[in-house]
């Protein structure tokens, strides 16, 4: 890309001016600033639940005795413990960026912008239907 | 004696201080009375040496931002007794991540350099003649473009943005949310000129939509909603040019309006 490059450029004539520095710890600062570090980290924990899907695919793969040693990995209480935390975080990313979907996505109908809420709500509405789905699926024996 | 209320100014002075200090003003607690209001008491019945910016003191110049008890505020449209009550005084700083020339006043030109290099202004292919007349808009083409163009250029979007904080070099959310003012117009046909600038890491993907930016405009421009925006058409972009090179160009941005 052949982009103008951004630099930081002040005025020409410098007075003494004082420069604060950002503290390493700014995040902790503000509720909001936590809130998008945890949103960042939650992407950590998503890893980690494809991870744990390919791990259950392989032991699939292999035959019941190599799934039952996964099934009993499982019950670890320290890999339960994870997957509790993982499962917090996973749906604290989930709600987040549902909440956030309508900055990115502007929707137009008969001219008018639809409201933020009827996107946010389309999206929760497909995860509850895709659930249900996926439910049923695997309920139904 | 009317009911007062303690106001923390940070001071520096570039020629005595190494660092800023604060300075405490009890002032007069007037209901109507903004942040502004109360810098202004000082500085003519107190103390004549402070130093900040102000003009309108109507939410409309931009010039008035500040952090108030650390929160980016434009100061004319902050009232001082939503801080009354508790006793501990109301803390006036310089916005947060620009230099600070002297007390309250920071240097803006990086800004208004990233400002210049969006291009923010109606570009066109070919100029029609004037007796040919205006360009036309309909309201729905204008409603695309209208949130952005309400941007008073006050910065406290840039004293909320901690990627700002940690990079300067990023452009910056009003920038941004300008250059998007123009490639929305249905008249501008500089979406192309402007891409070169804003799909690059200083750029939009600079952003890390921490979201701030949106929540302290006071003119409701959703800064931090451009870039998304724009993210999402730079990406369809580039796509784009990979599977259909002689395509190029800024056909994307053009039907958006
Ligand atoms: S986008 Fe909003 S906060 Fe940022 S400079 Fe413009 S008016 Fe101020
Ligand atoms: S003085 Fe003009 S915006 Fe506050």
């Amino acid at each position: 890309m052949s982009g103008v490059r951004q630099t930081v450029r002040y005025t020409e004539y410098h007075p003494r001016w004082y420069r604060t520095r950002v503290s390493t710890w700014w995040w902790l600062s503000r509720w909001p600033y936590l809130k998008f570090i945890l949103r960042e980290i939650s992407s950590v924990f998503v890893a980690w639940f494809v991870v744990v899907l390919l791990l259950q695919i392989r032991a699939l793969s292999r035959g019941p005795q190599a799934y039952a040693a996964f099934e009993h990995w499982l019950q670890i209480p320290v890999i339960v413990l994870l997957n509790l935390t993982a499962m917090f975080f996973v749906t604290f990313h989930a709600v987040t960026w549902f909440n956030l979907t309508p900055r990115a996505m502007v929707v137009r109908f008969g001219g008018k912008r639809v409201p933020d809420g009827l996107i946010v709500g389309t999206n929760y509405a497909a995860w509850a239907a895709v659930s249900v789905v996926l439910a049923w699926f695997l309920l139904r024996s | 004696m009317a009911e007062t209320i303690s106001v923390e100014v940070a001071r520096y002075s570039p020629e005595r201080d190494t660092e800023p200090s604060s300075q405490r003003y009890d002032v007069p607690l007037h209901k109507d009375w903004v942040v502004l209001d109360a810098l202004n008491y000082i500085k003519d019945k107190m103390d004549g040496s402070l130093t900040f910016r102000w003009s309108c003191r109507m939410g409309i110049c931009g010039s008035c931002g500040m952090m108030v008890n650390g929160e980016p505020k434009l100061t004319c449209a902050t009232f001082l007794s939503d801080y009354a009550g508790d006793g501990s005084p109301v803390r006036v700083q310089p916005l947060r991540y620009f230099p600070v020339i002297r007390d309250l006043v920071v240097e803006i030109t990086d800004f208004m350099n990233k400002l210049q290099s969006v291009k923010p202004w109606l570009i066109r292919g070919d100029e029609k003649a004037v007796s040919e007349g205006e360009y036309l808009q309909t309201p729905e083409q204008l409603d695309r473009y209208k949130q952005f163009s309400m941007c008073i250029n006050c910065l406290l979007c840039y004293a909320a943005c901690p990627v700002y904080g940690l990079d300067p070099v990023f452009i910056g959310p009003a920038a941004i949310a300008l250059a998007q003012r123009y490639n929305m117009d249905s008249r501008d046909e500089g979406a192309g000129e402007r891409m070169d600038v804003l799909a690059q890491h200083e750029g939009i993907w600079g952003c890390t939509f921490v979201g701030e930016c949106t929540k302290v405009c006071p003119k409701h421009v959703d800064p931090a909603g451009a870039i998304q925006q724009y993210k999402l058409t730079a990406t369809i972009e580039r796509f784009k040019s990979f599977l259909m090179p002689w395509a190029a160009g800024n056909s994307e941005m053009e039907s958006a309006k």
